[in-house]
């Protein structure tokens, strides 16, 4: 595997780190992120880690015919992981952040390059499991905001169902 | 409800190590006969209060099993190879213990389960034998477990049950829709499919609430008190005798034995790992199939220099695994399998041994919801789709509802040299050895997961599946079921404990849980174990009243 900056180098043709103007950019996108969904801080991202954290997690649920990581906050799940119950991985997104380092600030199709690039990557797989964690696990952790995901998939969680339950069981009454 | 409290000086009738499956029946049928009981249990005490719908908690984090942070496991194939940290195995690691968040699958062996050695002879490189008892023997018992515990099911509806004395207490849960289609498809292919016998109120029964369908059994505890672990049945009543104290979050480190060669109590770390001997008259050991034989080789002393009751050198030995075959399938209209229990329809067509097959082997198949939303999504996907993406996201929004498994639940043959073993590098939170596992499946036992998975695919396809996908039979997963590591046997040069789990070498040390099987029939061995434990509690109560274990 190439190192990171040799890396982000061939996905966005440039000189070997980001220029100032995306780093703005990405730190704009994040304070209104910040601002717009969630009032506090973020524990263990800075603003602009966050951006782009959940720049990567929304190319792998994207925001297309429904709500997605973005609209679930999963960066929030995220960040509240490596706070608490998964710190153990803090590692593994702070040497896998510098190979994504400005992707948020990209257009979409460089960040498309970029995910593929590093999609077998142990830090890609930890963020993929921690976003859909945070897309279709339990609201009280930071993501699937007003159960977004949970919609999306058609699960709805209840105490208590009567049969039919589905379909086919229905079919039979 | 709770108990009296014992002072660890002031020697108990008994000691129970471990508050499970066996350990809660132990509690309960021990403490009526009039006897006083300790139960020691490594992990907490919580009640149905505690429990809930969280995935993440459940699943993804070990909120209800061990924790390989604080006791690590190491894995190695055979003993070339160096052990790795891995999380081999799993178990319940709370009062209730597996029975609490265990699937409640709640199968009887068949008569056949306990002289297969005789039935289809030797099965070389392996320690195959007969149970030195017989399905009759174990009726009664399990009877006694189905009416304790509330078990809902249909009696005569599988032709291949053994005989039983008594009806299930309880009719079956609903059918859902996998189970609709399985019944369908299987009774077309001219097999016999029939209700899930399962560990779940389908009525209320003895103070308990039927279930209310909402779906989160597999991993998780129920919270309304209707799933039939013994934390919400024998545990209680246990207590309430006034003669039975649970012990929570005391983890025993030695069963002490004295110059006799007779048990004498436990030392265990309390809460705040501080070491208290609890002495006792006679001590049972029912930690599950994997801790019992830990203990076992930890309770060294001059008279035991290999272990407690291991003159046998087979302490540990024969380890079997939870060895099933999966395949998962998408339908065309919505299942939505995650309401209600995990299973309703089952057969057991496969389940005997068949020569013509070429090997030994067999296997009960279910249909089953096997994924909750987040983990379906990261493994519940089919292997040839995207893992991320548009296209990803739009497959699990279609697939999510419209999925269901089939699991065989399969053989796994006895062979001495799949061990646990205690790891001679790598210690736990308390200091104490990891647990080493040694495992390898017999060749067998790869052709036959094999060839229930192509029964699978005929019968997914019948079904009218639209796609259907295996999960590789190569692949190992952590077992759940922890069986055979104290075989029972006649003969103490070649078993642990005897017919009514009573070691060979200690009078007073019974080992009570899957490390007794002698082979592990075809999984769901947790009506097996309770009714051992039930057989074996009548056989201590005969002992202690005559004063033998005093």
């Amino acid at each position: 595997m190439p190192a990171a900056s040799t890396r982000r180098d061939w996905i966005f043709g440039s000189v070997g780190s980001v220029t100032f103007a995306a780093i703005a950019a990405a730190r704009e996108h994040a304070h209104r992120a910040v601002k717009t969904t969630h009032p506090s801080p973020f524990e263990f991202f800075t603003a602009i880690e966050a951006a782009d954290v959940a720049a990567l997690a929304a190319q792998i649920l994207p925001s297309d015919d429904g709500p997605g990581a973005d609209e679930a906050g999963v960066i929030y799940f995220i960040d509240r992981a490596l706070a608490t119950f998964d710190a153990d991985r803090q590692g593994v997104y702070r040497s896998g952040m510098p190979e994504i380092q400005g992707i948020a600030a990209r257009p979409k199709d460089d960040q498309l390059q970029l995910v593929r690039s590093i999609e077998k990557s142990e830090f890609f797989e930890v963020v993929r499991t921690h976003t859909l964690l945070g897309y279709l696990g339990s609201p009280n952790y930071g993501g699937n905001r007003n159960q977004v995901g949970w919609k999306y998939i058609q699960f709805d969680d209840r105490m208590a169902w009567e049969p039919p339950f589905g379909y086919y069981d229905a079919e039979t009454k | 409800m709770s108990g009296p409290k014992f002072r660890p000086g002031d020697a108990v009738d008994f000691l129970v190590i471990g508050a499970g499956a066996a350990g809660g029946v132990m509690a309960k049928e021990l403490a009526i006969a009039g006897f006083r009981v300790v139960v020691l249990e490594q992990g907490p005490y919580w009640r149905e209060k505690h429990y809930s719908h969280d995935e993440i908690k459940y699943t993804f984090l070990p909120e209800l099993t061990n924790d390989v942070k604080l006791q690590p496991i190491t894995f190695r194939a055979n003993e070339h190879e160096p052990a790795k940290l891995m999380k081999a195995i799993e178990y319940g690691r709370q009062v209730g213990g597996g029975s609490v968040h265990f699937t409640a699958n709640y199968w009887r062996f068949h008569e056949s389960d306990f002289h297969e050695r005789s039935l289809y002879g030797e099965v070389p490189g392996t320690a195959f034998a007969d149970w030195p008892i017989t399905y009759a023997d174990l009726e009664p018992y399990y009877t006694k477990a189905e009416y304790d515990l509330g078990i809902s099911g249909l009696a005569g509806a599988n032709p291949f049950e053994a005989p039983r004395s008594k009806p299930y207490p309880l009719p079956p849960l609903p059918v859902k829709s996998s189970g609709v289609l399985f019944e369908r498809a299987t009774k077309t292919l001219g097999l016999h499919p029939y209700p899930a016998p399962m560990a779940v109120l389908s009525q209320p029964y003895r103070g308990r609430p039927a279930c209310v369908h909402c779906g989160f059994c597999e991993s998780f505890g129920c919270e309304m008190r209707a799933k039939s672990g013994t934390l919400v049945s024998v545990i209680p009543e246990a207590e309430a005798t006034g003669r039975c104290e649970i012990r929570p979050d005391s983890y025993v480190r030695k069963i002490v034995s004295d110059a006799r060669g007779r048990a004498t109590g436990a030392v265990y770390f309390d809460a705040k790992r501080r070491e208290i001997f609890q002495r006792a008259k006679a001590v049972v050991l029912c930690a599950n199939g994997v801790e019992s034989a830990k203990l076992l080789l930890l309770s060294k002393s001059n008279l035991f220099p290999q272990g407690l009751a291991n003159s046998s050198g087979l302490v540990g030995k024969h380890l079997m695994w939870d060895n099933g075959s999966f395949a998962t399938a998408v339908f065309e209209h919505p299942l939505n399998e995650y309401k209600s229990v995990q299973v309703t329809r089952v057969i057991h067509d496969y389940y005997a041994a068949d020569p013509k097959r070429g090997f030994y082997g067999g296997g009960g198949i279910d249909a089953r919801f096997n994924f909750y939303p987040a983990g379906f999504a990261l493994y519940g996907m089919p292997p040839d789709a995207p893992r991320w993406g548009s296209e990803y996201k739009r497959l699990i929004g279609t697939y999510f509802t419209r999925t269901m498994s089939l699991l065989a639940h399969a053989t796994s043959l006895p062979m001495e040299k799949n061990s646990v073993t205690l790891d001679p590098d790598v210690k736990d939170a308390w200091g104490l050895p990891a647990v080493r596992i040694t495992f390898e499946n017999h060749p067998d036992d790869i052709a036959n997961l094999k060839w229930l998975q192509e029964r699978q695919y005929e019968i997914l396809k019948v079904m009218g599946a639209k796609k259907i996908w295996p999960q590789p039979v190569e692949m190992y997963s952590t077992s759940v079921h922890l069986m055979g590591t104290c075989r029972m046997g006649r003969d103490p040069k070649k078993s642990v404990v005897n017919s009514v789990s009573r070691t060979h070498d200690v009078p007073n040390l019974f080992v009570v849980d899957g490390s007794n099987f002698v082979t592990s029939a075809r999984q769901q061995p947790t009506a097996t174990i309770q009714a051992l434990a039930y057989r074996a509690a009548d056989h201590m109560i005969r002992a202690a009243t005559n004063g033998e274990l005093a």
